[in-house]
């Protein structure tokens, strides 16, 4: 078991949550149950939603801390250990959000609800096992485009009419 | 139909965005909606069509993510989805399977084969997919199996390849320790990448190894240096920084050689998580180099003072890391400090409190007691038993260490009580008692402390400070002869409002009520004495000031106001309080017609005072505190297992019972055996004034025959059997071998000469007897660990080196000259890193036997 500690490394789990509580995002980098999963997500949003907009973005919680912030009506939350950088995960946080802002071009919380798989492989992109791995801007939305290329690519075969045929006979 | 039916659903299948919308109709609640939901995916995901299967895991995928839905079930349809050939297809696959498998899910060995051919694809996205998935899933026979295709990866030519690869060689490592052999030298060849995002994602690896195991990374420290020196990007240097304060830690040399350029960074206008980076390393790992923490606690200073938050918040924290070495860091800004303390944020106003608690000394203690105090008043509850908390354990440290006027303390005690929103009156009610043990001369004060929070009403109606008046119940009881008016006392034990205790705490007041009763006949008695027998004359005891001075009037009016305040309780349901209501009243229903007798007849005062003084020796057997360690002077019995197999039920138990540290280790001893004496008493109501000195052989004999009929309860000791009661001492638990070794607080001459008062003795016991827990030097990392020695020593080496463990065991003196030889011929040689390549192959002898070694040219 104890493995599972060892491999809590960097961010542990990222959360976006909306001011009315709803949960936009949940990306969970260390082992949680599912069970275990709507705790957290219940206990903090209690916490940083009743938190005043002029206090500091950092949380302790259960021996970790929580680095948030508030963009427009959204919370954008990361679980890091005690000894990580505070700003620096600010800084990670406000780089997500630039490259989800210049993706859907100005961003708003009705695109990370109906986008929300995108919001994903955005995050995918930036982080590696909890671990910041781009910081380019620029390629984390080269990528994600050409990503988007490959799958507009399939998706026109796949819902060709002789496709759905080819389906429906087999 | 089958096919005309799965045909119906791929054409008509709900999209993505149609269940979300679905989702954000619904007014009423959204559980209905998604049960229905689901049972259409569980549908859609069995058809064979590999679309509307993915379709359908990628809605499952949602509600999962966001509603909470159990996904388990559906592990083996997001493997189908994966091996689809469609990227699209592919993508939502591995993104479900990386949200839900875990290492016990059954189907993970079935995607082995598909996460090899993935890692070999042209299409460098579906690498990409491949080597997340495995980052988030991978599992020791993963991780085995495909370290191979890692080691390609790592040298790929495509840096968005790379970089992945390099992030996931964590996870190999960690789940297959033998993969280093194969993917450290790659590895380590990347930190001199010029790509800034490799980079970052190397150092990225190595911060997370360094903090697990940081010796065996010192080897690479002439890397990491010439990164902190030259890089200029501020997520590199940060983890650098990190790796830097772990390698400082275990190498002092280090931290010299390092302080430079960290001071550099920091006297560079960079970023404010750079700086802080910077700042917290110095704080941490390099307090020892003077100018290096002299900026960084001039950089605090700037954090403190600046109006973001994020930054006065983060600056408290760096200096509650530098306070316990430099203190005069935090004495430095103690204003910003108190300041913060009325801060609106919480978070900031619990720095700032630790911080003021780590400068508590005897000096200050009263003038930051009253600061915090007058913060507690004023605060919310949490912050406000935050405050209180800190106070009472920053006292009682080290038993009052830092507390000189017990007095004051006492008194402080007291108001703390009467703070409205404290609940912390378990802590307070513990103190109110150890001091009344360990410190004589406090006694007078907390009677009178103890009697003003008696009859304080406000108390009694709030639950959680029930200890105090327990506490203050039991001193005002046990230390009466120190008060004025022993008949004030009775008469805030017995008040009527204490119905509104629990039983437990009611016996308590009840047991002190007798108390009080008893020392008052005993001093009424003494008193008349004194006047009739001109003999005595003199020695008019110095318990009983004139305030005490009982006339037949005044104690019989005691007598009556016990009588009345306890009859009531002598049909209470609660038997600890009947009982002992109980006993009180047949005392003072005996004790009452021999001192009206008294007054008519002079004859049987005698035994009336004999009762009493009987009594009286009951209770002056004091309640002293007990050596923590009084258990390890027994020595073992034999036959007595005391390590037999409990580690499995440790096991089992780690998780509830963790280990509660108290503040104060000591137990009570309770050396009074008054229940079975009372009864005593009562039984032989009339012979009892036979002789009064007789009662300590009494009571031991009693306790030879409790141990003869329960010896199989005692502990067996030779010292026992030849207890003897000839040297007058009337302990009852001469048992027990000495475990009261008092040793008093050393008089400091230097502190006492400007105070007019003294400090009162402290009864202190365990000095220099610290229980320190050695940490396990065995981490679990340890296979990893070893790989990585092995691996920068060289390869193929590692049969050799278990040799060497056995010959350095045996013979370290020469390897330590062999290894210092070799350094000094390194010294000769040219160029940096030629230089320490050719080092480790060289000398794979030497390092082997000796596997922490830092490079020579660094220091």
């Amino acid at each position: 078991m104890t493995c599972l500690i060892m491999l809590a490394s960097g961010i542990h789990f990222v959360l976006l949550v909306s001011r009315q509580g709803k949960v936009r995002l949940t990306k969970w980098y260390s082992p949680y149950a599912q069970k275990e999963r709507s705790k957290v997500i219940r206990e903090l949003s209690g916490v940083i939603l009743n938190r005043g907009p002029k206090l500091c973005n950092f949380v302790e919680w259960r021996g970790y801390k929580v680095v948030y912030k508030r963009y427009a009506s959204l919370y954008f939350c990361m679980c890091i250990d005690q000894e990580d950088n505070e700003l620096e995960v600010l800084e990670i946080i406000h780089h997500y959000v630039e490259i989800l802002d210049r993706y859907f071009g100005s961003v708003c919380e009705l695109d990370l609800i109906f986008n929300f798989h995108k919001a994903y492989y955005i995050l995918d992109e930036l982080l590696i096992a909890g671990e910041l791995q781009e910081s380019s801007k620029k390629t984390v939305a080269r990528i994600i485009s050409a990503q988007d290329q490959l799958v507009e690519v399939a998706k026109e075969e796949a819902s060709s009419i002789s496709n759905i045929i080819a389906q429906a006979t087999k | 139909m089958a096919s005309s039916n799965s045909l119906m659903y791929s054409l008509f299948q709900r999209s993505l965005e149609d269940l979300i919308k679905g989702i954000r109709l619904q007014l009423h609640g959204d559980s209905s909606f998604i049960s229905k939901s689901l049972d259409e995916i569980r549908r859609e995901i069995k058809l064979t069509d590999l679309s509307t299967k993915s379709i359908a895991l990628q809605k499952l995928s949602y509600l999962a993510a966001l509603h909470g839905v159990d996904m388990s079930w559906a592990a083996f349809h997001a493997v189908e989805v994966v091996s689809s050939s469609r990227f699209g297809d592919k993508r939502i696959g591995y993104h479900a399977i990386a949200q839900s498998f875990n290492d016990q899910t059954p189907v993970l060995l079935l995607i082995t084969n598909q996460l090899r051919k993935d890692l070999n694809s042209s299409n460098e996205y579906e690498v990409s997919l491949a080597l997340e998935c495995l980052s988030r899933v991978g599992t020791d026979d993963l991780a085995r199996d495909l370290t191979s295709e890692v080691f390609t990866l790592l040298g790929s030519s495509k840096a968005f390849v790379r970089k992945k690869a390099i992030g996931v060689v964590l996870r190999v490592f960690d789940k297959y320790p033998d993969a280093v052999k194969v993917c450290f030298k790659r590895l380590v060849e990347n930190l001199e990448s010029s790509d800034q995002h490799i980079l970052s994602a190397v150092v990225g690896v190595f911060c997370e190894l360094t903090t697990k195991d940081p010796r065996s990374y010192l080897p690479l420290a002439p890397e990491f240096y010439k990164i902190l020196v030259d890089s200029r990007n501020t997520w590199v240097l940060i983890k650098v920084l990190k790796v830097f304060a772990k390698l400082a830690s275990i190498e002092p040399r280090l931290a010299k050689k390092v302080a430079d350029p960290i001071c550099e960074h920091m006297r560079r206008n960079v970023g404010k998580s750079l700086l802080f980076e910077c700042i917290r390393t110095v704080v941490s790992g390099l307090s020892d180099q003077e100018t290096a923490l002299k900026l960084a606690v001039a950089k605090i200073r700037d954090f403190l003072v600046d109006d973001d938050p994020n930054l006065k918040y983060l600056g408290l924290h760096a200096l509650s890391i530098v306070a316990p070495k430099h203190l005069w860091a935090v004495l430095e800004n103690k204003e910003a400090v108190v300041k913060a303390l009325s801060d609106e944020d919480p978070n900031v106003k619990l720095e700032a409190l630790h911080l003021l608690m780590a400068m508590v000394n005897e000096d200050n203690v009263s003038e930051i007691s009253r600061i915090l105090m007058n913060y507690a008043l004023k605060s919310g509850p949490l912050f406000c038993n935050e405050v209180i908390g800190s106070v009472l354990l920053a006292c009682s440290r080290n038993s009052y260490e830092i507390v000189v006027d017990f007095d004051w303390y006492l008194s402080l005690l007291g108001e703390m009580a009467r703070i409205p929103h404290c609940q912390r009156g378990q802590e307070i009610g513990h103190q109110l008692i150890d001091i009344g043990m360990r410190v004589k001369d406090a006694r007078p004060e907390l009677v009178r402390i103890s009697r003003a929070l008696l009859i304080d009403p406000a108390l009694l109606g709030n639950q959680s400070l029930h200890p105090i008046l327990s506490a203050a119940a039991w001193a005002s009881g046990e230390y009466v002869e120190f008060s004025k008016t022993s008949y004030d006392i009775a008469e805030a034990l017995l008040q009527p409002r204490t119905s509104l205790l629990p039983p437990s705490i009611r016996a308590i007041y009840i047991h002190s009520t007798f108390k009080v009763l008893v020392f008052s006949l005993k001093a009424y008695f003494s008193a008349q004495e004194s006047t009739s027998s001109p003999l005595v004359e003199e020695s008019t005891s110095s318990v009983s000031s004139p305030e005490n001075a009982f006339t037949y009037k005044s104690i019989s009016s005691l007598v009556n106001m016990i009588e009345l305040g306890l009859c009531s309780l002598s049909g209470t349901l609660d038997v600890e309080v009947q009982e002992r209501a109980k006993n009180v009243l047949g005392f003072t229903g005996m004790i009452k017609h021999k001192i009206a007798e008294e007054v008519t007849a002079q004859g049987s005062e005698i035994e009336a005072s004999r009762a009493v003084a009987f009594m009286e020796d009951v209770f002056s057997e004091e309640l002293c505190p007990v050596s923590a360690t009084a258990q390890e002077k027994f020595p073992l019995p034999d036959g007595l297992e005391l390590k037999e197999n409990l580690e499995d039920l440790q096991e089992i138990c780690g998780e509830f019972l963790k280990p509660v540290v108290e503040s104060n280790s000591n137990l009570f001893s309770s050396s009074e055996k008054i229940s079975f004496s009372v009864a005593r008493l009562r039984i032989s109501d009339q012979q009892e004034a036979s002789s009064s000195s007789s009662h300590p052989p009494e009571s031991a004999s009693l306790l030879a025959e409790h141990r003869k009929r329960h010896g199989m309860y005692y502990l067996s000791s030779q010292k026992s059997d030849d207890h003897n009661d000839s040297n007058g001492n009337n302990n009852t638990l001469n048992e027990y071998p000495p475990a009261n070794e008092i040793s008093a607080d050393s008089f400091n001459p230097k502190k006492k000469m400007n105070q007019s008062k003294p400090r009162p003795v402290v009864v202190k016991l365990d000095e220099g007897d610290d229980f320190k827990m050695k940490p396990d030097a065995s981490s679990n990392d340890e296979p990893l660990s070893r790989a990585i020695q092995t691996a920068l020593m060289g390869k193929g080496k590692e049969k050799e080196r278990e040799k060497d463990n056995h010959e350095r065991s045996l013979d370290p003196g020469i390897k330590e000259q062999s290894s210092r030889k070799e350094k000094k011929t390194k010294k000769k040689n040219g160029e940096k890193s030629s230089k320490h390549r050719s080092r480790r192959r060289s000398d794979k002898d030497a390092i082997a036997a000796k596997p922490v070694e830092i490079v020579d040219f660094l220091l």
